[in-house]
């Protein structure tokens, strides 16, 4: 599938950037269908689908009943079919009735059949919190889909990568997990024509020379700010975003943090089992010789996610961040 | 595009299932004479649902002896469902697609998969061992209900292509009370999918009993409340299972909907060769199901409407007999594995972790080798 003439010059939101992508999807390749609940008429309840119904018609976009195993475990059937499902779960935690389609069928299909039968199929997940949503709206359920072999988990943090990527995700042959940041669907960005590196690259958004932060989707702008208030600590501050979580780009992470010798890694999602553990463990692994100090994680309490009117004390912030960075083992110069 | 209001078709069809199971062949051999809702096959039809189901049952106790024998890793069993296993894949037409269940092993040797390939999840070899593609025969689903969604999305993909095929599921009364066979049920009849639910009810899931299962008086009832044609057959009369499942398909493929068919059959044997029947239930109600054998039933019709000679049952039992070598043949031999195809598939093009993780295992066994 080529990818279609870019939309904006001039900055547009998340939301924006997403359904452009995927009406130039629809527009490009006639084996591509979204569907999922409110996804029509409503146009989604975040409007990413906005007017995709209209253009396309409802047998290219249309509704469902409400039940997310259903909405998967028909996208698997169509998908040997020979069509091309993106498919919108309405909240994270409301695609864990999908649960069981995902791991045991959508994630294994391929290898069941020894690549057969392909199961080209974009899940779409509007995930995490710092939106005020009430209980069940805000979950961080990343390492749920990274630890299912056979997915591929993407997450954008900006507007031009939503594009992009959610492109590059509906022409991959693998199913894709896709989470949106629910709290920057409302950031604004032009976006480029480059598509930039590939759909498995993590990219290096600011450069620096003393400490590598790890972040992806959401707090990557968190990361990014806490690196500009860095600079008046005295601290040179390089920030990474993974964008894709599974498959995990090793060569830039670790190139980064044998520059840096120092890496702290942030993300909202809880961090006992979490998506943080796993990347201090391949840093560990691959770049002990070059560290100066621990890996450190801030990540989100080990709770469930609070009420809205408490959220604030769960989020990793500036502060905690800076925090962190601070506990590095720093020499004299830096303390 | 129809939706999912009454089409003028589906509101002359009667939703609600008969009351008794629909049979055209009485447990006794004779014409039962329901009436006009199913049409008795023609004679060479029932020969031939003879003559797979007398194979089926030799190739069924084929792979129990080996089984015994370490040469499968387990079996579950479909004997006494042969009318069930035969009937409903005789009735697909070659286009149409087969989601099978880990119990169908009958069925996909009907639809003409060699005895390796349909064996090698049982065997243990590759989860499965055919290309489902090249038979349109989906992998033999072990969860269970899961794959009532993807044949309602296989079917919904074909209306939408405009193609013509329509899409058996196989599923069971344990089955029926999964979830997402409430939601494959709800799918297909809000998008009036060409897709055919044939519930097998062979009485027991593992160990529990129908009753545990459910309140409703029949499983077939439960189309009704989802807006679909839905019948109640006997599942040993080999002729009902043909005609009941050939008239969904061609309903489904006239763009009438979706079918719910509940076969009520029984599990002669124990739900695997690793399962203890004798636990949950009684001898004499083996005994009972045992004299409504439908191989018997169908070879006693067929002998008395003068269909089958001696002279053809010895043929049939001989080919049987051949079929049942090839399949020892097949599973007797040596297992061929690749340990690089546990990679091989995972992704598209495995990631740069799994090349790794491939080469390690693939020095490890040769350093174990030499």
């Amino acid at each position: 599938m080529t990818e279609g003439v870019i939309t904006a010059a001039e900055p547009v939101t998340m939301v924006a950037a997403l359904n452009a992508a995927l009406g130039t999807a629809l527009e490009d390749d006639p084996r591509v269908l979204v569907f999922g609940e409110d996804v029509g008429t409503l146009g989604g309840v975040f409007r990413v689908t906005d007017g995709l119904a209209a253009r396309f018609g409802e047998e290219r976009v249309f509704d469902t009943p409400l039940a997310e195993a259903g909405i998967i475990g028909t996208a698997i059937g169509m998908a040997m079919n020979g069509l091309v499902p993106v498919v919108e779960m309405q909240f994270d935690a409301f695609a864990y009735p999908a649960f069981e389609q995902i791991t045991s069928h959508l994630a294994k299909l391929r290898n069941r059949t020894r690549g057969r039968v392909s199961l080209p199929i974009v899940v779409r997940i509007p995930y995490g919190g710092a939106i005020g949503g009430v209980e069940h709206h805000s979950d961080s359920s990343e390492a749920y889909y990274t630890h299912t072999p056979g997915l591929r988990v993407i997450t954008p943090a900006t507007p031009a990568d939503a594009y992009h990527l959610l492109l590059q995700s509906i022409a991959c042959p693998d199913p894709v997990i896709f989470l949106e940041p629910k709290r920057r669907y409302w950031s604004r960005e032009a976006i480029p024509a480059d598509p930039g590196p590939g759909i498995d690259r993590a990219v290096i958004r600011r450069p620096g020379r003393d400490v590598t932060l790890i972040s992806y989707g959401g707090t990557v702008g968190t990361a990014m700010e806490a690196a500009a208030a860095a600079t008046e600590e005295g601290w040179d501050i390089e920030v990474v975003d993974l964008r894709s979580l599974s498959p995990f780009d090793d060569a830039t992470v670790s190139a980064s943090v044998r520059r840096t010798g120092r890496a702290v890694i942030v993300h909202e999602a809880s961090g006992f089992g979490g998506y943080g553990a796993e990347v201090a463990a391949r840093l560990t692994e691959q770049c002990f010789h070059y560290l100066l100090a621990p890996i450190l994680r801030v990540t989100g309490f080990d709770i469930p996610y609070p009420p809205p009117k408490l959220e604030q004390h769960h989020l990793p912030g500036v502060d905690r961040i800076l925090d962190a960075v601070a506990r590095l083992q720093w020499d004299d110069d830096h303390a | 595009m129809k939706t999912s209001s009454l089409t003028e078709d589906r509101a002359a069809a009667a939703l609600p299932p008969s009351g008794t199971p629909l049979c055209l062949i009485d447990p006794a051999g004779h014409p039962a004479g329901t009436g006009s809702l199913l049409d008795l096959p023609p004679a060479d039809v029932l020969r031939e649902l003879h003559r797979q189901m007398v194979i089926g049952r030799r190739l069924d106790a084929q792979a129990t002896a080996l089984t015994r024998q370490g040469f499968l890793a387990v079996y579950p069993s479909s004997r006494g469902q042969e009318a069930c296993q035969v009937g409903s894949v005789l009735a697909l037409r070659e286009q149409d697609w087969l989601f099978p269940t880990y119990r169908d092993t009958v069925a996909i040797f009907t639809r003409s998969i060699p005895p390796a390939e349909a064996m090698s999840l049982l065997r243990g070899e590759w989860h499965c061992g055919y290309d489902p593609y090249e038979h349109k025969v989906a992998p033999q689903c072990t969860p269970l209900a899961t794959s009532t969604l993807h044949a309602v999305g296989l079917a919904r993909a074909a209306q939408l292509r405009h193609t013509d095929q329509v899409a058996l599921a196989m599923l069971g009364d344990g089955a029926s009370s999964e979830g997402d066979t409430h939601e494959a049920l709800n799918f297909a009849a809000v998008w009036n999918a060409p897709v055919v639910f044939l519930v097998q009810n062979n009485g027991y899931a593992i160990s529990v009993p129908l009753a545990k299962q459910t309140a409703a008086p029949a499983l077939a009832y439960k189309g009704v409340g989802y807006g679909m044609r839905s019948l109640l057959i006997d599942g040993n009369d080999a002729a009902a299972v043909y005609a009941a499942v050939r008239t969904a398909i061609a309903n489904a493929a006239k763009g009438a909907g979706p079918t719910l068919i509940e076969a009520v059959t029984y599990r002669v044997e124990a739900h695997t060769n690793a399962d203890d029947a004798a636990r949950y239930r009684e001898n004499a109600e083996v005994e009972a199901w045992l004299a409504r054998d439908p191989v018997r039933r169908l070879e006693t019709y067929l002998r008395d409407q003068g269909m089958l000679a001696d002279g053809d049952l010895a043929r049939i039992e001989a080919e049987a007999e051949v079929r049942a070598t090839a399949l020892r043949e097949a599973l007797s031999g040596e297992v061929k594995t690749d340990p690089a195809d546990l990679f091989d598939h995972v992704y598209a093009e495995p990631t740069r972790a799994l090349a790794a993780q491939r080469e390690f295992l693939l020095a490890e066994i040769d350093q174990a080798q030499a």
